[in-house]
């Protein structure tokens, strides 16, 4: 490393460290104690003082994944003894199970549709992007504001003529009209994010190229989109977690087909209140995704927003 | 820059006739990729909105559709204006929203500006302080309120250890003065890290290069923070705030599964009370209304804001 006069003390960096660590640690505590209520019993989870030592358990996530039914002791008895793991958990509850939760197919709704507008918007929002930054689009600024405008508008106030134009158009309900609804309301941020990113790359490179003979579609993806991967990752990385995570489109417009996990999670009841292990649990394995996501990716998230910044 | 020797060969070639003739023209790309977003954002975003303009002069109701709807002028929107309750609920909103970004903007700097230090480590740091930004609200909402239980919550359980209150003797959701507070600080708990990571990116835009000038005239460090750091990071710190600003504006998802408004109505931010009056009392029309009014609101201060950033900007 060479000698520099902005470089901060050894002192400086071990006091910003000692901050940072600390508040980590405060953030982290309660998505910990997430993960932790999910291997709780019921009885554990609401014990006073709050246990911090205590047996694991998988009784959470069975009652996440089963609907189960109260049976007398007879019935148990007159079932024989318990062929599975989960059976055992059940039984050990004096229940049996009656049949899967909805819990799956609600996961499952939400990577089809996660998934899916983040690809679309993607697409839709590097294309727009490239041309915001590249050409002499008319009413450029007042486009770009446009599109920033249309995240304005609070869910709710346009939930009711969506919820009657998707009724028309056989939308409502469906896979295909959450994909088009969240690429709609994510293109603003892609759009904005992507330029940014691409505004940054020098143009050099692509008149370069077209001097080389390349059209300006060949220039566009042999030299500006490997250029803006970085970008274009992070970018997706926003996408996919806001429509992983979006609530109030969902408990609006959905109900059964393509209703997606956040709606379904707070609903998530035991036999006497809230079942907070299984709330736990289900929170948890809808959280994995996310974080696993964003560990991987962490190099070209945390670079990938600086990356746009950076001066030429 | 505008004139290095590649611009300089680019100006002097001729429009390339190869290129006129195997590539579309430049207008025509431009239109073919900005088509489809802005088709898609007029049918999802723009047709509803005018829709909803339209319905907000009715007295329609969604769930009595055979019912004709009469076109009923501006009374919707005067019934709104001269109605306190929505007073209240703006008011709850504003609160929300000032502490929050407040408190984001201080934590989400300050965190910024320790993490450029570069010390050993900051890159796992940082991703674990970034987390909360990815979860969902509505999940993040509905798990604070197992936190936020009198006793048997970690978070009172916390504040009691920390300061020697009793953890059962207060209720942060069931409180009508720390209710506003509960969704502060889970708000801020989820978002400070969405502030940190722009502000972080406004940090390592400014070349060294700036301070070593500075370190040769021999600025101090308070000095140089407020007249490089603060002036280089404020445009990143605005375009921050605006998102937040926006996005906590309509906030529903945390709000509605944190407290639900309640207790009482002193939760009660626009969205709330907006879904109220639009999917429980459905009076379509006259919340159509109400959210026109909420729309040209925000629009309207997002509008002097980029104004005000873009001046910033071209500073």
């Amino acid at each position: 490393m060479s000698f520099s006069v902005t470089a901060p003390s050894s002192r400086t960096k071990w006091f910003a460290g000692i901050l940072v660590v600390g508040y980590a640690i405060i953030t982290i505590l309660p998505l910990l104690w997430i993960i932790a209520t999910g291997f709780k019993s019921p009885s554990d989870a609401i014990a006073y003082p709050p246990k911090i030592v205590f047996e694991p358990t998988l009784e959470g996530y069975v009652n996440l994944f089963t609907t189960r039914s109260r049976a007398t002791e007879e019935t148990l008895e007159a079932m024989g003894p318990p062929t599975t793991w989960y059976d055992r958990i059940v039984r050990d509850q004096n229940m049996i199970i009656s049949g899967p939760s909805r819990y799956g197919e609600r996961f499952v709704n939400s990577v089809i549709i996660g998934f899916g507008s983040t690809f679309l918007c993607m697409i839709l929002g590097t294309a727009a992007a490239y041309a915001f930054s590249r050409f002499k689009v008319p009413l450029k600024d007042d486009l770009l504001f446009f599109i920033l405008s249309t995240r304005m508008m609070p869910p709710i106030a346009v939930a009711i003529p969506i919820f009657l134009m998707f009724r028309n158009l056989g939308l409502n309900d469906t896979h295909l009209g959450m994909i088009l609804l969240y690429t709609a309301v994510n293109l603003s941020l892609s759009v904005w994010l992507l330029k940014g990113f691409i505004d940054e790359i020098p143009v050099e490179y692509e008149e370069a190229a077209l001097i080389d003979g390349y059209t300006r579609f060949q220039a566009f993806y042999k030299v500006v989109l490997p250029q803006a991967a970085t970008g274009i990752a992070s970018t997706a990385i926003f996408c996919l977690i806001f429509a992983w995570n979006e609530y109030a489109f969902a408990v609006l417009l959905t109900s059964g087909n393509a209703q997606t996990a956040p709606p379904f999670i707070p609903t998530i009841i035991g036999v006497s209140g809230k079942d907070w292990p299984a709330v736990a649990a289900g929170a948890t394995i809808f959280l994995v995704p996310v974080m696993v996501f964003t560990i991987l990716l962490r190099k070209h998230l945390l670079r990938g927003i600086t990356f746009g910044a950076v001066r030429k | 820059m505008t004139d290095t020797p590649i611009t300089r060969v680019a100006k002097a070639t001729p429009e390339p006739v190869a290129r006129r003739i195997r590539g579309l023209s430049d207008r025509a790309i431009a239109w073919i990729f900005v088509a489809p977003t802005l088709f898609l954002l007029l049918a999802v975003n723009i047709f509803p909105l005018i829709w909803t303009i339209r319905l907000s002069f009715t007295d329609f109701r969604v769930n009595r559709p055979n019912r004709d709807a009469e076109w009923v002028g501006l009374e919707n929107y005067q019934r709104i204006l001269s109605d306190s309750d929505i007073w209240n609920t703006m008011q709850a909103t504003a609160h929300f929203l000032v502490w929050t970004i407040v408190l984001q903007v201080l934590i989400g700097f300050t965190l910024a500006y320790l993490i450029n230090k570069k010390f050993k480590g900051n890159d796992l740091w940082t991703t674990i302080i970034v987390l909360p930004m990815m979860l969902s609200p509505a999940v993040v909402g509905n798990f604070w309120t197992f936190l936020y239980q009198p006793q048997i919550g970690l978070f009172n359980y916390a504040v009691g250890f920390l300061t020697g209150v009793d953890p059962a003797s207060f209720s942060m959701i069931g409180d009508v003065h720390l209710a506003p507070w509960s969704i502060v600080i889970a708000d801020t708990w989820m978002w400070t890290p969405f502030v940190m990571l722009i502000c972080l990116a406004g940090l390592r835009s400014i070349p060294d290069s700036i301070y070593e000038a500075a370190e040769c005239d021999r600025a101090s460090k308070w000095r140089q923070f407020w007249t490089i750091t603060v002036p280089m990071v404020l445009p990143f710190l605005m375009l921050a705030v605006l998102f937040r600003g926006i996005e906590n504006f309509k906030m529903f998802d945390l709000v509605v599964q944190l407290t639900g408004g309640g207790p009482g109505s002193v939760t009660e931010v626009t969205s709330i009370n907006l879904k109220r009056e639009a999917f429980e009392k459905w009076r379509t029309g006259y919340s159509s209304a109400y959210a026109v009014i909420l729309f040209v609101t925000v629009f309207g201060l997002a509008s002097i804001y980029v104004k005000a950033l873009n001046k910033v900007k071209q500073r």
